[in-house]
């Protein structure tokens, strides 16, 4: 990515960013985050199918640099992050500088080439294949349709059963959850500095690991995603356990469009949706 | 040895703020109207106070069915507590729903304070839609994870 690193190095020697976060690649070949300091390091840069990492979750993470803005590395998914991020107040549009990547799809496996098939469930879907926010935009757009999407499918095969069959689904896969938090670590709209899992007095959540506290932990987690999440698939990439966890907060963003046809980080200047209200919400369901 | 319940009879959590809804199931106390007494009532500010964990803390605590009360929109003591709180319950609804615990187990309803025959109907609606239901055995099995079985017991 030449393109890339010819920008990156130009970044640094106009002084228009302090550091910039983007993807490396290792010593055995993997496709890792990375932050670059200086023209030096920002030889380094490099952007594949493997960059996968939602780089957006450093921004609140990072120390702010006295000296200069955060530059990021993003593709679609990742815009629509930091534009979550912005419309919530949690970091200025004049602090970062986005160099935005026109995505092709990516590929989780770090061994397997790219193709149409082994693309994230994301790809398969994505609606934002050209970011709609950036200072910089980078990369080829490749001219390739949207494969079959099978999470939908699971999704319809959900919905079609009965509550009790679909508590046994979950059941089974909450379960299987360690507690490992791992899921709300990636996750760039996981901010709090407190978790309400971590709160002890009055304690909301059960932090042992049983079926019980898994599912207040979940269940919440998903409801605090309701009309936030953007959808970058991070949590489910990191679950060590395989629990199908964007399964629900898909099912909340869906819930977002049906409703109130809002998506969320697609217009920075638009408010947010579950900190406002209408007059004329539904209410066929309160007697 | 278990006990054999005889007939079962639900236990519902209800959630009302203290504006309305509360008032409103004081009215029909005085007003001396009939009403079943299944249900725990949980005086709460506001119904924007209401954080979904606390539903689910209901559950856990071996609750059938859960109310929601407050006051009807534009009447709320703090302008917009409800508004918020409805647009929150269009989700958590149907998260629920999606994790398998139906709308039969979670109810939502807008009292007055002049409203205690209203109350009195929602109420008894619920709870005969819960009895109707049964005891809400799936939270309860993941709940007996917590107990030492019987024989364990003995040997400590």
């Amino acid at each position: 990515m030449n393109q890339l690193i010819e920008s990156a190095k130009d970044i640094f020697q106009n002084n228009k960013a302090a550091i910039i976060i983007g993807y490396t690649k290792d010593k055995s070949g993997r496709t890792k985050p990375f932050i670059a300091h200086n023209s030096d390091e920002a030889e380094k840069l490099t952007f594949n199918h493997h960059a996968v990492n939602n780089l957006a979750v450093y921004l609140t993470r990072l120390e702010k640099p006295k000296d200069g803005k955060i530059g990021i590395v993003a593709k679609g998914c990742d815009i629509r992050a930091i534009n979550a991020l912005i419309q919530e107040n949690q970091i200025r549009r004049d602090d970062v500088l986005i160099i935005a990547m026109n995505c092709n799809g990516v590929v989780e496996n770090q061994n397997e080439e790219f193709s149409k098939e082994n693309t994230q469930i994301k790809c398969k879907y994505c609606q934002l294949r050209t970011p709609n926010n950036y200072d910089f935009l980078l990369g080829e757009l490749e001219d390739f349709e949207l494969p079959e999407d099978s999470q939908q499918e699971l999704m319809n095969k959900l919905e079609a059963m009965t509550p009790e069959e679909r508590w046994n689904f979950w059941e089974s896969q909450f379960g299987n959850c360690i507690k490992c938090y791992a899921c709300r670590q990636v996750c760039p709209l996981c901010y709090c500095e407190q978790c309400i899992v971590e709160k002890s007095m009055p304690q909301w959540i059960e932090t042992s690991s049983t079926t019980r506290g898994n599912f207040s932990w979940n269940l919440i987690r998903a409801f605090h995603q309701a009309g936030r999440c953007i959808g970058c698939h991070e949590c489910e990439r990191v679950c060590p356990m395989d629990i199908p966890l964007t399964l629900l907060t898909r099912k909340m963003g869906m819930i977002a469009m049906k409703e109130f046809n809002y998506k969320h980080g697609m217009n920075i200047n638009e408010p947010t949706l579950i900190g406002t209200y209408s007059t004329s919400d539904n209410e066929d369901f309160i007697k | 040895m278990e006990k054999v319940e005889e007939k079962f009879e639900p236990k519902i959590a209800a959630f009302v703020c203290n504006w309305c809804t509360y008032t409103g199931a004081d009215l029909a106390g005085t007003s001396r109207l009939k009403q079943q007494t299944n249900a725990r009532l949980i005086r709460v500010p506001c119904t924007g106070r209401i954080d979904p964990v606390f539903i689910i803390k209901a559950f856990e605590n071996g609750a059938d069915g859960v109310l929601v009360s407050g006051c009807h929109p534009g009447d709320c003591h703090y302008n917009a507590g409800n508004f918020h709180a409805r647009r929150r319950w269009i989700f958590f609804k149907e998260l629920l729903d999606f994790v398998g615990i139906d709308s039969s187990r979670l109810h939502f309803s807008w009292v007055s304070a002049s409203e205690g025959k209203k109350w009195v109907d929602v109420v008894d609606g619920v709870i005969n839609s819960v009895r109707e239901k049964g005891p809400f055995t799936q939270y309860k099995k993941i709940n007996r994870e917590f107990e030492i079985p019987l024989e364990t017991e003995s040997k400590l």
